[in-house]
C-alpha cells in the first residue's frame, strides 16, 4: 500500500498499468496530454509499449490491431479526437474486440475550447459511430476512483468483448488528490482464444470480422449483441445514491459536477430542504432503475450537467413521467457553482411536482 | 500419375466470389504459395481491406482480420507491435490504399514497419460499381468520369511505388503485373522477396500487382489484358523500385 498525491490524468495512466495494460497508442490533445506524457515514460520502464500515432484515426486502428493480437490496450483523447475515432469504434463493437478509451472532455462543438465540459455525453452513450451498438461508459468523480475504474473498464471490456470508455472532463484530468495504490493485487487477464495471433498459437484459424453480407447472418449478430447489452444492463449498472431515502428533490449528476452537487445536498439539508443525489457511475448502462424507483418518492428531479441537457433525456426516460425533471447546466467549459445550483434547487423544490 | 500442382495449403478450399477475368484469384494464390514455401502459415496474420478483396479474410488459411477502409497498415502495425515475431501482410486495392488509406500507408512506410503490403491496382473502384480511383488513367472512362478522367478536374493518377520507394524504412518495392504467365512468375518472385524482407526484419515491403477489372472496364477478359498491355503498363512501368544491395 502506497499513498500518493496524484493528478487525474496520471491516475489514468497508472490505473491502466495496474490493470495490466502494456500497450498504449495515442495522440496528444488538451486537456488529456498528460496521459500520453505519463505513459510515454512509464510503459517502457515496465517493458510495455507507448507509441504516438500520426492522428487519432491511426491511434484507434493501432489499438484495433493490438486488440486483435490479444493485448490489453488503450488510447486516450478529448472530444475532437474521439470524433475521429468513431469509425473504428463501430468496427471494434462489430468485431467484438476489447479495448479501453478515455475521453477527457472539453468544450465544443467544433474545436471549441479546452475548458472542462460534459458535452460528449450523447456521443459516448448513444453511439457516435454507425450501426446498432453500445460501448460501456464509466464516469469517475475522484482521482482514486479514476485509478480503480481503469481496472473495472478493462475487466468489463474483456468480459463482454467490447470497447469501454472512461468519460471525464478537464477538471478530473487536471486535479490532484491523495490516492492509495494497492500493488499487492495481481492482475488476471482472461485468455483470448479468439485472437488472431497466428494459427500455431490456437486451435484452427481465427477470423476477426464485422462484415455480414447475408441479412439473416447480420440480424443474428445484431441479436447476439443485443442479448449481450441486455445482460450488461442487468448486471453491470453502477450508481451512487446519497440521502435519497427521504428526499423530496433528487439532484442527478455525474463526474466533476456530482461532487459539487453532493455539497449542495448537505447545504440544502442544513436549510431544511430534503435533497438527495443520484450519481450514475456507469452512463451506459444508465441506472434507469434507480431513477425509476426514486421517481416514486421524490417530487422532482434536477439534472445538473456541464452541457445543455444530455443526461437529462435519460433521466426523463427513467422517470417515465412520474416526476418532473428539470435541468440546470453551464456551457462552454464553465463549471456550475454550488450557490447557483442551490438557488436552482430551491426554485424547483418550490415548483415541486407541478411540472411548471 | 505424378501430381504436379495442388491447392496451396494457405488457401482454403472455398469458391471465390470474384468476377470472370478478375486477377484477385491469381494474386491470392501467389501469396498463399509464398506463405507455404516460407513455412510461415502458422504465424502469419493477414489483413483484408474494404472493396472487392474484402472477402480475402475468408479465403486465406491463416488468421485474418477485416479492416475498415484504408486502415489495414495501421491494424497490421498494431498486431506486429504486440507480436513482433509474427508475419503480417495487408492485402489492399487501389481505392483502399491510394485514396482513403494513403495516410495510413505513408506513415506505416515511414515508420519502417516490418510488414508486407500486397497492393492490387486495377485503376477502378470495383465493389462500389466502377467509379474513379486515384489510380484511374487520364482519359479513362468510369462511372464518375463519364467523359474520361481529366487532369484539370481530377488531378493526376497516383503511382504508389514511385511515391513510396524513396522513403527511409522502406526496403523493397516492386511493381508486377498479373496479365500473362511470364509476369505472374515474376510476380510470385517479388511477393516472396517482399515476405523475405519482413522475415529478415529489415523494414516495410510493397508489391504492387497490376490487375484488370473486365466487369467495370466493360471489356471481355481477353480485351482487358490487351488494355493492360497498351494503356496501363506504359503508365505504371513494371520493375523493382527499391531493393537492398545484393537483392535482385
Amino acid at each position: 500500500m502506497r499513498r500518493f498525491l496524484m493528478k487525474g490524468n496520471d491516475a489514468i495512466g497508472e490505473g491502466a498499468i495496474l490493470a495490466g495494460c502494456r500497450h498504449f497508442f495515442g495522440y496528444p490533445i488538451t486537456p488529456q496530454s498528460e496521459v500520453t506524457h505519463y505513459l510515454a515514460k512509464r510503459l517502457p520502464e515496465i517493458g510495455g509499449l507507448f507509441m504516438q500515432a500520426e492522428s487519432e484515426l491511426a491511434s484507434i486502428n493501432l489499438v484495433f490491431g493490438a486488440a486483435c493480437a490479444g493485448a490489453r490496450v488503450m488510447t486516450a483523447s478529448s472530444g475532437p479526437g474521439i470524433s475521429l475515432m468513431q469509425e473504428e469504434l463501430s468496427f471494434l463493437a462489430g468485431s467484438e474486440l476489447p479495448c479501453v478509451l478515455v475521453n477527457i472532455m472539453r468544450g465544443g462543438p467544433g474545436l471549441g475550447n479546452i475548458g472542462p465540459s460534459q458535452a460528449d455525453y450523447f456521443q459516448a452513450t448513444k453511439g457516435g459511430g454507425h450501426g446498432d451498438y453500445h460501448i460501456i461508459v464509466l464516469a469517475p468523480n475522484s482521482v482514486q476512483e479514476i485509478l480503480d475504474i481503469m481496472k473495472k473498464a478493462f475487466d468489463l471490456s474483456d468480459m463482454y468483448r467490447m470497447p469501454a470508455m472512461v468519460l471525464a472532463d478537464g477538471i478530473m484530468g487536471q486535479m490532484m488528490e491523495p490516492v492509495v495504490i494497492d500493488e499487492e493485487k495481481s492482475v488476471e487477464i482472461p485468455p483470448r482464444p479468439w485472437a488472431t495471433t497466428g494459427r500455431d498459437y490456437h486451435e484452427d484459424r481465427n477470423e476477426i470480422n464485422s462484415l455480414f453480407v447475408i441479412l439473416e447472418e447480420m440480424e443474428e449478430v445484431n441479436l447476439r449483441l443485443l442479448h449481450k447489452y441486455e445482460e450488461i444492463c442487468a448486471k453491470e449498472t453502477l450508481c451512487e445514491e446519497y440521502m435519497l431515502d427521504d428526499a423530496e428533490v433528487a439532484l442527478v449528476a455525474f463526474g466533476t459536477v456530482s461532487r459539487i452537487c453532493r455539497a449542495v445536498v448537505d447545504k440544502a439539508r442544513e436549510q431544511g430542504i430534503r435533497a438527495g443525489l443520484v450519481r450514475p457511475i456507469t452512463l451506459w448502462p444508465f441506472p434507469y432503475d434507480v431513477i425509476s424507483r426514486t421517481a416514486k418518492s421524490v417530487q422532482c428531479f434536477l439534472a445538473v450537467e456541464m452541457n445543455m441537457g444530455q443526461m437529462f433525456e435519460d433521466i426523463e426516460i427513467g422517470a417515465k413521467g412520474r416526476a418532473p425533471v428539470y435541468h440546470y447546466g453551464r456551457l462552454g467549459g464553465m463549471v456550475p457553482l454550488a450557490k447557483d445550483i442551490l438557488e436552482e434547487l430551491k426554485k424547483v423544490s418550490e415548483r415541486g411536482g407541478t411540472g411548471q | 500419375m505424378k501430381k504436379i500442382t495442388a491447392r496451396p495449403y494457405s488457401l482454403r478450399d472455398v469458391p471465390f466470389h470474384y468476377c470472370p477475368g478478375c486477377m484477385h484469384g491469381i494474386a491470392h494464390r501467389l501469396v498463399a504459395e509464398v506463405i507455404d514455401e516460407l513455412g510461415v502459415s502458422g504465424r502469419t496474420i493477414g489483413i483484408s481491406s474494404v472493396g472487392c478483396s474484402v472477402f480475402a479474410k475468408h479465403y486465406f488459411n491463416v488468421d485474418m482480420i477485416q479492416a475498415a477502409h484504408g486502415r489495414a497498415p495501421s491494424i497490421a502495425t498494431g498486431v506486429k507491435r504486440v507480436l513482433p515475431d509474427r508475419v503480417l501482410f495487408t492485402y489492399q486495392g487501389d481505392g483502399d490504399l491510394a485514396a482513403i488509406g494513403i495516410g495510413d500507408f505513408i506513415h506505416t512506410a515511414y515508420r519502417g514497419e516490418k510488414i508486407t503490403t500486397i497492393f492490387v491496382n486495377n485503376t477502378v473502384y470495383g465493389m462500389t460499381g466502377g467509379q474513379m480511383a486515384p489510380t484511374t488513367l487520364i482519359g479513362q472512362v468510369t462511372k464518375t468520369t463519364p467523359f474520361g478522367r481529366s487532369v484539370e478536374i481530377n488531378g493526376n493518377p497516383i503511382r504508389a511505388c514511385e511515391l513510396i520507394a524513396p522513403v527511409e524504412g522502406v526496403v523493397y518495392v516492386e511493381r508486377v503485373s498479373l496479365h500473362n504467365p511470364k509476369e505472374i512468375i515474376k510476380a510470385k518472385k517479388a511477393i516472396r522477396k517482399a515476405f523475405e524482407m519482413q522475415l529478415n526484419g529489415v523494414g516495410f515491403s510493397l508489391v504492387e500487382a497490376l490487375s484488370a477489372c473486365p466487369t467495370n472496364l466493360g471489356l471481355s477478359p481477353l480485351e482487358a489484358i490487351k488494355w493492360m498491355e497498351e494503356k496501363m503498363i506504359p503508365f505504371y512501368p513494371l520493375g523493382v523500385y527499391k531493393s537492398p544491395a545484393g537483392v535482385v
